[in-house]
């Protein structure tokens, strides 16, 4: 009966020999593609000042309800792009920090007060603030990227920072879920400040 | 007295073996059906962004105006994208168009997102444009291999089977938060179309 030791070695021979075989996954990304749409996709999540108007816009919709809750998150991508192709084109837009630091203390406010104006002028206010957020991203967009891709990961993360807020939103259906999502709002303003002061500074 | 019976397994087993012996070639693999191409086809549409979402953004504003518009859209595209395709096969130069690219995700994801109540006769142009345009622009990228028609036949197969899946997916929600959501996803769609627009910009 062969010792365990042997035992062991040959299974560790066969193991190697068939590593060796492996052949190519092709399991990466092409250069240029996949990477434009994980580099797009990380570039709203990557800076806290957007992230931040981002969930607020969709805090706000829920708060709002119906159709805001869906009308708004819509709103924000679209004219947002519009910003984007604003600053890919290289039309300039004074002031884009303090408008990114305003948008989340002006969402956030309009969230911790419960501010309930006309649809249109939600719209007005959060499609204001989407151009200087997507003007920020079309600036600060690295080159040698999928156009097509980078595009579509860009959109597809605002849309869900939107839904992110959106599902915190849903807890405005309980008393003691409002409190909380006024809360949320002081915290998005707070944070809005923050920035506003770094941008001064 | 005890009989005992001779096992039948080895007789059993010696049939199986025989069996198995005598089993001829599958030839499932792409090399002996000749079916590489068909895949190539099916695959270069589905790996290609440019092409599915523009097909994707139709079936789902045909799915939203109904069952009628959804098997317009389902015949029309396909055939006219062959067509196209047919005549791209016959052209040598190969021309991108960035900005035609971004205006049909901003016009068919607008549409989408607006929840357009196109007539049937303008939904079957939009196909049919779409299918030329495109089909024309694969098959100047297909060259003038023998087996080009079943690469196309493979990318036709493909666009029927995303088209159908989509328009029958929407064309059957009632719940109106599940139109919103396909409304939301054009929203996205124009709003990529926009972001090209300025790509396409930018580096003209």
């Amino acid at each position: 009966m062969p010792h365990r030791k042997q035992i062991l070695a040959r299974w560790l021979g066969e193991l190697i020999i068939i590593s060796l075989w492996s052949q190519n996954a092709f399991a990466h990304p092409q250069k240029g593609e996949a990477v434009g749409f994980l580099t797009g996709f990380r570039h709203p999540i990557s800076g806290l000042d957007h992230v931040l108007a981002m969930v607020a816009v969709g805090l706000w919709g829920a708060q709002l309800g119906s159709p805001a809750i869906w009308l708004l998150p819509v709103a924000f991508p679209m004219v947002m792009a519009f910003g984007g192709m604003l600053g890919l084109v290289g039309v300039p837009l004074p002031g884009a920090e303090y408008g990114i630091a305003l948008s989340a203390i002006m969402l956030g406010a309009a969230v911790l007060f419960e501010i309930r104006p006309p649809l249109t002028i939600a719209a007005i206010l959060v499609g204001f603030f989407a151009i200087f957020h997507g003007h920020a991203h079309g600036t600060e967009l690295p080159a040698g990227q999928s156009a097509l891709l980078y595009s579509i990961g860009f959109v597809i993360a605002t849309g869900c920072l939107h839904a992110v807020g959106i599902g915190i939103g849903t807890v405005h259906r309980w008393g003691w879920g409002q409190k909380v999502l006024r809360a949320a709002g002081g915290l998005v303003t707070l944070g809005g400040f923050f920035f506003l002061w770094r941008a001064v500074a | 007295m005890t009989h005992t019976r001779a096992s039948r397994l080895p007789l059993y087993c010696f049939i199986a073996f025989s069996a198995l012996m005598w089993s001829i070639p599958a030839e499932a693999h792409l090399n002996s059906t000749g079916m590489g191409p068909f895949y190539d086809g099916l695959m270069h549409f589905i790996m290609s962004p440019e092409d599915i979402i523009p097909v994707l953004a139709l079936a789902l504003l045909a799915g939203l105006r109904g069952a009628t518009y959804g098997r317009r859209a389902l015949f029309v595209l396909p055939m006219a994208w062959l067509l196209g395709a047919l005549a791209g096969l016959t052209s040598l130069a190969t021309h991108a168009y960035p900005f035609i690219a971004a205006g049909w995700f901003l016009l068919l994801g607008g549409l989408v997102a607006a929840d357009a109540k196109l007539s049937l006769r303008i939904t079957t142009g939009l196909a049919t444009l779409l299918g030329l345009y495109h089909g024309y622009l694969n098959g100047i990228g297909m060259g003038q291999s023998l087996s080009v028609m079943i690469v196309l036949l493979g990318l036709v197969f493909a666009i029927f089977v995303v088209v159908a899946l989509v328009s029958a997916f929407v064309v059957q929600l009632r719940a109106s938060w599940a139109r919103i959501a396909i409304r939301v996803g054009g929203s996205w769609i124009a709003a990529s179309g926009l972001l090209m627009l300025g790509w396409a910009i930018r580096t003209r």
